[in-house]
């Protein structure tokens, strides 16, 4: 075995995400991270509850928001999280090229969901005069959707170093929990804008 | 090799097993983008508020409880640890949004 612990089809081990000590702890690592964001986003959910019908004259979540939109961004998020679960398919069966393709393709799919999001604010900010600082509704709104975008963002970046400094290497029992862990991450965003799609875009049109 | 411990064959045993693996993904996928489906007509034909909330919240757990269990392998051995941290966080989160909602019903 060469010394940077390659894996090859003979070698492969059934897990390599968690076949060493570092992989078991990133793994242990991320979902206590992701405990803690969950309360965290909790928390932004709660004050949006709370103050999302202070509007201060301004517009209402019934007459801002817009379906079509939010259902398409729903679709590129749910598929990209579909297509990171591919990713490690490919990850456990050591096929590292076809990994990196559906990672890229993940990659894309993040983009594309952050750019209609970036596009849905300035729509806002542009024809209604919804701002963040506009009303309670607003800094709450912009707030919690926001943050959820950042995070977005953050894992588009954390992506993009993963890709392109493993590029090179090949798939070891180095960076086979990092992709693991990143596709973990992904997989929260979505499970986190399951419920803005919820609780602010569709309860809100429901009033 | 004497950092990899875990060696196995990797014979088409578990090229089969990965791949099963992957056609339930597929299906939970195909379930998730129904509910999606489901929760949006509920929006879009009207339905009344009483039952459209709490139905849309429903739809909205079981496609996160899907999320978890199988795309994130929650339902996979050696899960416990993730549970128990996921469901703390969960535990403290419905706390938080109760404290939060019910200082502006009071």
């Amino acid at each position: 075995m060469s010394h940077d612990h390659s894996l090859n089809p003979e070698t492969m081990p059934h897990n390599p995400e968690k076949a060493t000590l570092e992989g078991k702890n990133k793994f242990l690592g991320l979902w206590f991270f992701l405990g803690g964001e969950t309360v965290l986003f909790a928390s932004l959910f709660g004050t949006y509850l709370a103050l999302k019908n202070s509007t201060a004259g301004g517009p209402s979540s019934e007459e801002l928001f817009g379906l079509e939109l939010v259902f398409i961004m729903t679709m590129l998020l749910l598929t990209s999280s579909l297509t990171s679960v591919y990713a490690m398919y490919h990850m456990k069966n050591n096929d590292f090229k076809k990994m990196q393709l559906w990672l890229g393709i993940t990659g894309l799919l993040g983009l594309a969901f952050l750019s209609l999001e970036i596009y849905e604010f300035y729509h806002y900010i542009h024809e209604y005069g919804f701002t963040f600082r506009s009303s309670a509704f607003g800094s709450a709104f912009y707030t919690l959707v926001g943050f959820h975008g950042g995070h977005v963002l953050f894992g588009l970046c954390w992506l993009t170093a993963i890709m392109v400094r493993n590029a090179k290497r090949g798939l070891n029992l180095y960076n086979a929990p990092k992709f693991n862990t990143f596709s973990l991450y992904w997989h929260f965003i979505d499970v986190v804008w399951v419920f803005i799609f919820t609780v602010v875009y569709l309860m809100g049109k429901v009033g | 090799m004497a950092n990899n411990t875990n060696t196995g064959n990797f014979d088409s045993f578990h090229k089969q097993k990965h791949k099963d693996e992957m056609v339930k993904q597929l299906i939970t996928f195909a379930l998730m983008i129904v509910f999606t489906l489901i929760a949006f007509v509920v929006v879009l034909t009207g339905v009344d508020k009483i039952f459209a909330i709490p139905l849309l919240l429903l739809l909205a757990v079981v496609q996160v409880a899907f999320q978890f269990y199988y795309f994130m392998h929650m339902k996979d051995a050696g899960h416990e640890m993730p549970s128990l941290m996921i469901y703390g966080g969960i535990g403290a989160a419905i706390v938080t949004i109760l404290a939060l909602t019910l200082i502006i019903w009071w």
